[in-house]
């Protein structure tokens, strides 16, 4: 028998009261050898941050392996890597960061050669009654960027809103949900 | 093993032989638009450009597998029993299954709640309404499904509440929940409604989900029989995610 999904509803305004955990912005531990800090603002339709919002991230660790129990190629042995963040922005500056490592390279749909480093992106907010799905890539992987098989199905003047930049402690990566240099949002 | 027997493990997964290599995109109809205008903050919170097509690749087919480092405790899943004393309110037992679309159980999956007290009330900071906090009621719960992707909490019934988004707008009673799954991209977050609540009609974000059968699948069912004598109503509520695309031609996208 086939079943129909259960439909998604918004996060809502008190999701702070339930979700949002304290070591959740770690996909490493902060004392990680390497670890990079990713952080960004998130940006209504107005250019107004957006102060209440739940951000999750999940990616590979360096050797593009993933920390999933269930089967898929090589578990990731990189010590304390969890793989998933979350950060619940609750008020203030609507800025999120994660403390992570960056990906390693994970094989492409169909077998098309090697997807570049990227990290799943979901996010969710009160007026939101779905979740909206991105990837952070990062900028300074220019080669692999050109040759990834995603990428080269975005519209080439909207590719840069997948671009994390380069801070002096890692990456920033902002998401605007609409309007001018909306983010890049993807069909899963 | 009877042959019945055989068909029930057969529908557990096997965590390691099977691994969905894709999983199945869900009708538009079946879930609410992001553009919605009876529901006012989505006005300048959807995006405008269209979504581009993600083929599913290991990074979609994975994710977060927290039960092997969780460590839940009784009242993790009691949200009853958080505080000193007893909450006020009409205390409920909800409990339900997760399954994907296929009706294959997900065991070991979190599921994490939170809701408003007896009065309407959230015990955060935003909320103003002009309703009694619980001293004894926090409203935030989590568990993992078990071997058959059973999940149950207890808690108290949440009340109705009034909110901005037009006059006398009210948001009929409902328990938020959130599921990871087993892939990222099964990743849920909804609400669970009780049964014949008189704000359905009336409320924008239940409405949202266009479709009447897609709109009751979020909606429990009250149970005489779960309901314990002298302790607590029961109600029933079973989510469905994403199942696996079966067709490995469609790997050629």
């Amino acid at each position: 028998m086939i079943f129909e999904v259960t439909p998604s509803q918004t996060v809502g305004p008190y999701f702070a009261i339930g979700l949002p955990w304290d070591d959740g912005p770690l996909i490493v531990p902060e004392d990680t050898p390497g670890a990079i800090r990713i952080t960004g603002t998130v940006y209504d339709g107005r250019g107004d941050v957006i102060p209440d919002h739940l951000i999750e991230f999940w990616q590979p660790d360096p050797e593009g392996r993933f920390a999933d129990i269930y089967g898929y190629g090589e578990q990731s042995t990189f010590p304390g890597f969890r793989g998933f963040g979350r950060y619940g922005v609750e008020d203030g500056d609507g800025t999120y960061h994660f403390v992570t490592v960056k990906p390693g390279q994970v094989p492409a749909a169909g077998g098309a050669g090697l997807q570049a480093p990227h990290i799943d992106v979901t996010l969710f907010a009160r007026g939101m009654l779905n979740r909206v799905v991105t990837r952070v890539y990062f900028a300074d992987e220019e080669q692999a960027n050109a040759q990834d098989p995603l990428l080269a199905t975005v519209p080439e003047g909207r590719r840069h809103t997948l671009l994390a930049e380069p801070t002096a402690d890692g990456y920033r990566f902002d998401i605007h949900l609409q309007g001018h240099g909306e983010t890049v949002f993807f069909d899963i | 093993m009877s042959t019945a027997e055989q068909e029930e493990v057969r529908q557990i997964y096997d965590p390691v032989a099977d691994t969905p290599q894709r999983y199945k995109r869900t009708p538009p109809e079946a879930n609410p638009p992001l553009d919605y205008e009876a529901y006012k903050s989505t006005q300048l919170r959807h995006p405008k450009e269209p979504l581009i097509y993600l083929p599913h690749t290991l990074t979609e087919i994975t994710g977060p597998q927290l039960a092997p480092t969780l460590r839940l405790a009784d009242t993790d899943r009691d949200l009853t029993i958080q505080r000193d004393g007893m909450p006020i309110g009409e205390r409920i037992i909800v409990s339900g299954h997760v399954y994907d679309t296929e009706g294959k159980p997900l065991r070991d999956t979190l599921v994490e709640v939170w809701q408003a007290n007896a009065a309407g009330r959230y015990d955060h900071k935003w909320d103003r309404w002009a309703a009694p906090l619980d001293p004894n009621f926090h409203g935030a719960g989590r568990t993992l499904t078990d071997s058959e992707g059973r999940y149950e909490f207890t808690t108290i019934r949440p009340g109705p509440y009034p909110w901005g988004n037009h006059y006398n707008a009210w948001r009929p009673a409902h328990i938020h929940f959130s599921l990871l799954g087993r892939a990222f991209t099964q990743r849920l977050v909804t609400q669970m409604y009780f049964p014949d609540d008189p704000f359905f009609p009336f409320d924008p974000i239940f409405n949202s989900v266009r479709d009447e059968r897609a709109r009751q699948r979020m909606v429990s069912s009250f149970n005489i029989n779960e309901t314990k004598p002298n302790w607590a109503q029961a109600f029933n509520w079973d989510i469905h995610l994403r199942g696996p695309a079966a067709t490995p031609f469609e790997q050629a996208f």
